[in-house]
């Protein structure tokens, strides 16, 4: 394999590793202010990517433009979620429960998906998707900057907020200690419902980027679920830099592996190395090693 | 279902997990559990009810002979031996396993490759080798349970699902398995309505020997080890109790049954392909299964893979659509968690339970205690 494949693999790993990161995010912010581990995540960037394609085809609203409509849709949805089902969980085993939870409403949400739209291959097309541009002598396909772009720069629109805004300060507080942000008069609830809404509303960004550079139908859920769990274990639940580091690091593995090896075993070598590691590290590479709670 | 069934069920309810946190609460727990199966026993009408159910499983395909339904029973009994004996291990462990497919798909395939290899007929002969491919998935179970049992909580079940993922990965990728293509059973030498007969007695036999299996656990020492590490491994730990040891046997046994129902399962359909035999929806069918029903009971798993399996069956048979059914099923069991978060059996157990109390005429304070006295009448 030459120098130049290995190098491309690594750029395009990087910048795939971005769109990953900012759904990887979502789950690992909802993970972190409720404990919940929303297995919906994958099928909910596939439903983003169907929202996106039916305002396109049917209304000729494009890719970006559209994100104006998706997001709050999507950002509803999560509210709704929270509100009717995760806020109902039992605290003592509300990890668990939120899996099999979350799990269900996955399911429901790719009946509808298959009901409506079949299962065959879609994907999402616009003028900037197939063009590229020529960067010391790699051509980088424009789709991937965009996404990269919009990823980083919301990425830090959400590390602001969490550690410079009094939102940031209020979701930080009931992550740590639910009943002293309680007693300091935070309303938990509140920004808990936010959180999961924010955590669900990046998936339509994440859709229209995953849905433009990968064909979809509505069981591309489960690989992408499992993706950015890998993801988020691997930086370690709740640590927002640690997914943007782990989706790289995964990503890049990845293409690295594809161009190197083969498309197919690729995702073997990331799952090995995913299993490798939590053997070694239980708390993944960048989490804390968790404290005994009781 | 009869009422008489789900009171009977109350020998089986898990004891609250809530009693976790109070020390001394430790020798009362230990009582309830173990006297968990004696009420029920020393009642006619339960133990009455218990063998009517099971005389009507054994004559079931003796009276209705409609193939269509025949199937449907079948594979629900399929699902329930998987239910339980997923049960078996995270019911009573609490630790989630979300990889049982692993077991399930493996079974499948050490099948129809046993057979392709040795040159084994269909029917009788090849479900000879089930307990083969019941010891194939329990020794795939001994390295996979080493590894994810290095971890714990949500860790465990990412791992799970990891190792899940690498196995049909592979399948799809390795010679032996025939990739995409997947592999044939041999066809069974039986015919016309009595077809599904062979497959439901023995399907009914293997449930016979997991639900014995399961209750044998239950009782016993190690099954309350296996509680003890649910309620607080760190506890059950320092107390004295090998929690890696324990853990990988419940872990090694679950996959035994899952690998031998796997087996026949697989018989039953005729081949295995990568993306029936690792299937993700199996994951977690088995895991809402035993949920709906009530997690860490005898008859939950049952009860929910009973009502689960025949209502997918029915609902793929009669729309001829995933679609419809993967939309039923996740709200059946959303409605569920909703109204009763700790499953079917244990919520009427306990509402039974109250009831009885009321009409003996328990006084208002009684009534407070009630959880405590719930757990002795059990």
């Amino acid at each position: 394999m030459s120098g130049t494949a290995f190098l491309e693999a690594i750029i395009d790993g990087i910048l795939t590793g971005g769109v990953y990161a900012l759904m990887a995010a979502g789950l690992t912010l909802i993970f972190g202010v409720m404990d919940i581990i929303n297995i919906a995540q994958g099928i909910m960037v596939i439903l983003g990517a169907y929202l996106s394609l039916e305002l396109s085809v049917h209304f000729g609203i494009g890719l970006l433009p559209g994100l104006l409509i998706t997001v709050p849709l999507m950002f509803c949805l999560g509210v709704a979620i929270e509100f009717f089902f995760m806020r109902r969980l039992h605290d003592e085993d509300r990890t668990k429960m939120s899996i099999l939870v979350t799990y269900a409403v996955a399911i429901v949400i790719e009946g509808i998906l298959t009901a409506t739209f079949g299962v065959n291959y879609q994907q999402l097309s616009a003028s900037y998707v197939n063009s590229s541009v020529y960067v010391f002598g790699f051509y980088l396909p424009d789709i991937y900057l965009i996404g990269f772009g919009m990823a980083i720069a919301l990425l830090v629109g959400l590390y602001y907020m969490l550690y410079r805004t009094k939102f940031g300060r209020a979701v930080r507080a009931s992550l740590q200690n639910r009943t002293a942000a309680d007693l300091i008069g935070i309303d938990v609830n509140r920004v808990r419902t936010i959180s999961v809404g924010i955590g669900v509303g990046v998936t339509a960004i994440a859709g229209v980027f995953f849905g433009a550079t990968n064909a979809f139908n509505p069981n591309s859920g489960y690989d992408l679920i499992s993706r950015l769990l890998a993801i988020v274990i691997l930086g370690g639940m709740g640590s927002i830099a640690g997914a943007m580091g782990a989706a790289v690091f995964i990503l890049v593995i990845n293409d690295v592996v594809a161009a190197w090896w083969s498309p197919t075993w690729a995702p073997i070598v990331y799952f090995v190395a995913l299993v490798v590691v939590l053997s070694i590290r239980p708390q993944g590479l960048f989490g804390r090693a968790a404290v005994r709670t009781q | 279902m009869t009422l008489d069934k789900q009171t009977s069920a109350a020998g089986d309810a898990p004891a609250s997990p809530a009693a976790a946190a109070a020390p001394g609460a430790g020798g009362d727990r230990t009582q309830a559990a173990a006297a968990g199966p004696q009420p029920a026993l020393r009642s006619p009408l339960r133990l009455g009810a218990r063998g009517l159910i099971l005389l009507a499983l054994v004559v079931f395909p003796l009276v209705i002979t409609d193939p269509t339904t025949t199937a449907i029973a079948f594979f629900a009994l399929v699902f329930m031996v998987a239910a339980t004996s997923w049960n078996m291990f995270s019911g009573y462990s609490g630790y989630l396993a979300l990889g049982h497919a692993v077991f399930f798909g493996s079974g499948g395939y050490a099948l129809a490759l046993l057979c392709q290899q040795l040159g084994v007929g269909g029917g009788w002969p090849s479900f000879a080798l089930l307990p083969l491919c019941g010891i194939v998935a329990a020794l795939i179970a001994v390295p996979v349970g080493l590894i994810a049992l290095r971890t714990r909580r949500h860790t465990f079940v990412v791992v799970t699902i990891a190792i899940f993922f690498i196995f049909q990965l592979v399948a799809y990728n390795v010679g032996f398995t025939g990739g995409t293509s997947g592999v044939f059973l041999p066809a069974p030498p039986f015919s016309g309505a009595s077809f599904n007969t062979p497959f439901y007695y023995v399907a009914f036999a293997i449930l016979v020997l997991s639900v014995t299996t399961s209750w044998l656990v239950r009782r016993s020492r190690f099954g309350l080890q296996l509680l003890a590490i649910r309620d607080d491994e760190d506890r059950a730990l320092g107390l004295g109790v090998k929690t890696r040891r324990v853990k990988l046997s419940a872990f090694i046994l679950s996959a035994f049954f899952v690998g031998m129902i796997g087996g026949l399962y697989f018989d039953f359909i005729g081949q295995v392909f990568p993306n029936t035999a690792y299937d993700p929806l199996f994951d977690l069918a088995v895991a809402l299964m035993a949920f709906f029903g009530g997690l860490g009971t005898l008859t939950g798993p049952l009860l929910g893979a009973a009502v689960l399996e025949s209502l997918q069956q029915y609902l793929t048979l009669s729309f001829s659509s995933s679609a419809l059914y993967l939309i039923a099923y996740g709200v059946l069991f959303l409605v569920v968690i909703l109204i009763m978060p700790r499953g079917v059996v244990p919520e009427i157990s306990d509402l039974l339970a109250r009831r009885r109390l009321k009409a003996i005429g328990a006084s208002r304070a009684a009534d407070k205690q009630l959880s405590g006295v719930a757990e002795v009448l059990r």
